[in-house]
């Protein structure tokens, strides 16, 4: 795996870093296992509302609908149950990953997306992710879902929440 | 410095002596050949090199111009290392018409060609002792089909390819008996014993394998073999020796004659007979297996029938051209119009040109017949004689400007000449005494040149030594100039004999990283935990069981008895690259899995007595991967401990299942 990130910028607590790795050399190592080094001071631990994070990764914007896309609720249940449910559990409960309940109110649309889809990245730079791996210790696998099946997951994410 | 001075002295002496004298270790590598080498960290190698295992039957893939090892790919070996042979899927593919056969001799390869050059579709591998052609496929570098050869006995000269891979042939080394009548006197040789050729199809698309026709010929011993290409396309060569027919003491008693015979055939015009009715069906049986990627098992079916086709018969498919002293190699260069035979025992190296031989046939200008086929006359269809090339010619590949490169067994040397002018132009030693050698591409239309790989036979004090047995020697060299250059000494596993080299780029991109979860068709698949079960049906035992980092469902098992038959099929629901996952159940003594990402995999488990059985992950997947365990409880037989099996909290099956 390697990754070309030859400008890369990143918010981490209101301060803003800037990463410049030509050919993705030696900051953070994209080893599998180890939680990603992080320069001190620079882990945000708190893991609260996040209202204007949305992530690294493409997804900037993502719309929400009302009602819910019962199609796309379907499909991300399916999805759930075979790339997901392993270690995601649909009540508050932290299993391997954290529980899915509240996940919507504690993540922008956006910062979900992007997590799912754009995972080593994220583990790798974003304060929240590395938070979270800090809490978990197991780096959450890149489950290959295309854009399409993360929506879906994100819509059935929503259902869970009780959100319309 | 001294090296340095060393390596100028020995270059003026090789300048003054240009002969086969053996330069020694330290003088013979020159002072760039590291930074040759020399892959950084991190970045690719240029090409692939897929390598025969010899005696392990396995297929070894290394990258150059490193010579790092990438992968051995299981093909007629079992494979402790991912459960090849081992696990209930794989099983089959080492199924023959005698059972399962653990462990063969892999002596050859050949790359699947379209227009005569290299596609890096498959890789084509020969089983050398119970006769059978496998089929690799590049994408997964997965063995995906084996088929057994009717009629065969040590199969040689094999898998040899069509330019379009319309065919992949195998020729018997060992004539045998073929038909009903097997148990017959073996010094009734020259009556009962046959040679046969069999002619496999490969579907352009599926890559399927089948046994078209086979050609019967005279008892004899068929070595290797080439097809022709662009003008001979059509057309397939192969070395023979033994054209004695001894049946004993073949040392003595084969190296009688002073020239044994390569055989040509019209494949062509032997395929339009088979087509067209013209052959025998013989009732046979041989094995053919298959690996089917959705279902992710393979199958093993006995076939029941081949067509033969008899030369005595059809008069015109093949041709016998004389060639000196036990000829092995028979080596067509690219352009298609040389064939270069390598008489072992004989001390030059004659070239056979094609156009002469279709006029010589043409002209029916035989100088008589070998058991009713026609002989040619080896002065009428000779190109020339490249003279004292060295001891012990072999193999003979190519490069793009002209040039073929023989290894010399005997005087240990790799011998650059000129095709058409028959010219020695250079001679580089090897450590030591040279089998098979390998230039990228060099056996095809349009060769990649710039390397020879020599895989040596003999090995000695290249490494630090492992007692008796030593890794084998592979030699790299750098053929981009006028004179070879030595760059690289690497080991190889097993005993490689012949090899082939693809630029990298035809490969990489294709690789598979994961296998799609949703596109497991695997009758025992468990889609996401939710479907984690255990099913028993009388003494049989399914366990559907997924791993994901860092917990296997269920992780809990009661219920089983002493003597049930279980299995467990685990399910990987990663979909990450490179995250595979290992199951082991102690004292099982059906080994291992190793599950891909995607993959469901069947490891079959009869216990014997009653107790508590731990199983794990074995392959180190995450920070949390030595909490990755379960428990299963077996109790004696006729107890009445009720099925039960969960992750977290236990699930009891209902007892009628």
């Amino acid at each position: 795996m390697h990754y070309k990130h030859f400008f890369s910028i990143t918010f981490t607590a209101g301060i803003l870093f800037i990463y410049g790795c030509g050919g993705g050399s030696t900051q953070q190592a994209d080893t599998r296992e180890t939680p990603a080094a992080t320069p001190a001071g620079e882990t945000g631990t708190t893991a609260g509302t996040a209202d204007d994070k949305k992530g690294i990764g493409k997804f900037t914007d993502v719309p929400l609908t009302h009602p819910l896309d019962a199609k796309m609720v379907t499909a991300g249940e399916k999805t759930y149950d075979v790339k997901c449910g392993s270690c995601h559990k649909l009540s508050e409960e932290k299993l391997v990953g954290p529980g899915w309940k509240g996940v919507t109110d504690r993540r922008t649309p956006e910062w979900i997306m992007n997590f799912i889809t754009n995972v080593d990245e994220m583990l790798n730079k974003d304060a929240e992710a590395q938070a979270m791996l800090e809490i978990c210790m197991v780096r959450m696998p890149n489950q290959n879902l295309s854009d399409e099946e993360a929506r879906a997951v994100l819509e059935f994410m929503r259902k869970n929440d009780g959100k319309n | 410095m001294k090296k340095f001075l060393l390596f100028s002295l020995s270059l003026g002496a090789v300048a003054l002596l240009p002969s086969c004298k053996m330069k020694t270790a330290e003088t013979a590598v020159s002072g760039d050949a590291a930074s040759k080498v020399y892959v950084a960290p991190g970045k690719y190698d240029e090409f692939y090199n897929f390598v025969s295992g010899g005696f392990n039957g396995q297929v070894s893939v290394y990258g150059l111009p490193s010579g790092r090892l990438l992968k051995i790919i299981p093909v007629f070996s079992v494979f402790p290392e991912n459960g090849y042979g081992y696990s209930e899927e794989t099983k089959a593919m080492l199924n023959t018409t005698a059972g399962l056969i653990p462990w063969d001799d892999q002596h050859h390869l050949t790359l699947s060609q379209t227009n005569g050059e290299q596609d890096g579709r498959w890789l084509f591998a020969n089983a050398n002792n119970t006769p059978r052609v496998a089929r690799i496929d590049l994408t997964t570098f997965k063995t995906v089909e084996i088929l057994q050869l009717p009629n065969s006995a040590g199969n040689h000269s094999s898998p040899y390819l069509t330019e379009n891979t319309e065919y992949v042939v195998a020729g018997t080394r060992f004539a045998v008996p073929i038909g009903e009548q097997q148990d017959v006197p073996i010094s009734s040789f020259k009556e009962n014993f046959k040679s046969t050729v069999s002619f496999i199809s490969v579907d352009k698309n599926s890559g399927r394998m089948n046994v078209a026709f086979q050609v019967v010929l005279p008892g004899m011993d068929l070595d290797l073999s080439r097809a022709g290409k662009g003008p001979s396309h059509g057309w397939f060569f192969f070395s023979t020796y033994n054209t004695e027919q001894a049946n004993t003491l073949l040392e003595v008693n084969a190296s009688e004659k002073d020239k044994d015979f390569i055989v040509a055939i019209n494949w062509q015009k032997a395929e339009a007979y088979a087509k067209a009715g013209k052959g025998k069906k013989m009732k046979v049986q041989y094995a053919h297996n298959v690996f089917h990627e959705e279902e992710q098992s393979a199958t093993s079916t006995t076939e029941t029938e081949v067509i033969v086709l008899d030369p005595n018969e059809l008069k015109d498919i093949v041709y016998m051209i004389p060639c000196p002293k036990s000829p092995h190699g028979c080596d067509v260069d690219p352009s298609g119009e040389y064939i270069v035979g390598s008489g072992k025992l004989a001390a030059l190296i004659p070239v056979f040109s094609y156009q002469k031989i279709i006029k010589a046939i043409d002209a029916k200008d035989f100088e008589g017949d070998y058991q009713g086929i026609p002989v040619l006359k080896y002065n009428t269809v000779l190109h020339g004689e490249v003279q004292k090339p060295g001891l012990g010619p072999l193999h003979t590949e190519f490069d793009a400007n002209g040039n073929a490169y023989t290894s010399m067994f005997l005087s240990s040397e790799i011998v650059k000449w000129n095709v058409k002018s028959l010219e020695v132009l250079d001679r580089a030693p090897t450590y030591y005494s040279i089998g098979h050698l390998c230039v990228p591409g060099g056996d095809t239309k349009k060769p990649w040149g710039k390397y020879v790989i020599a895989y040596n036979k003999i090995t000695k004090d290249r490494y630090l030594p492992t007692g008796p047995e030593l890794a084998q020697s592979a030699q790299l060299y750098d053929i981009s100039g006028e004179k070879m250059k030595l760059l690289l000494d690497f080991p190889t596993v097993g005993e490689p004999h012949y090899a082939q080299a693809i630029a990298a780029d035809m490969i990489k991109d294709k690789s598979v990283k994961i296998y799609d979860i949703n596109k497991n068709k695997h009758p025992y698949v468990a889609m996401g935990e939710k479907n984690a079960k255990v099913v028993r049906k009388g003494n049989r035992v399914d366990i559907y069981m997924t791993a994901i980092r860092s917990h296997l469902n269920p992780d809990n098992i009661e219920g089983v008895y002493v003597g049930d038959e279980v299995y467990f099929h685990v399910t990987n629901l990663e979909q990450d690259w490179d995250v595979p996952h290992g199951f082991a159940i102690k004292n099982n003594p059906n080994a291992e899995l190793l599950i891909m990402p995607g993959e469901t995999v069947t490891l079959k488990f009869v216990p014997e007595k009653a107790g508590i059985y731990p199983y794990y992950c074995t392959d180190f997947c995450s920070a949390l991967h030595q909490e990755m365990q379960g428990y299963l409880r077996v109790s004696p037989k006729g107890s009445n401990v009720p099925l039960k099996f969960g992750t977290g909290e236990m699930k009891a099956v209902a007892a009628n299942q």
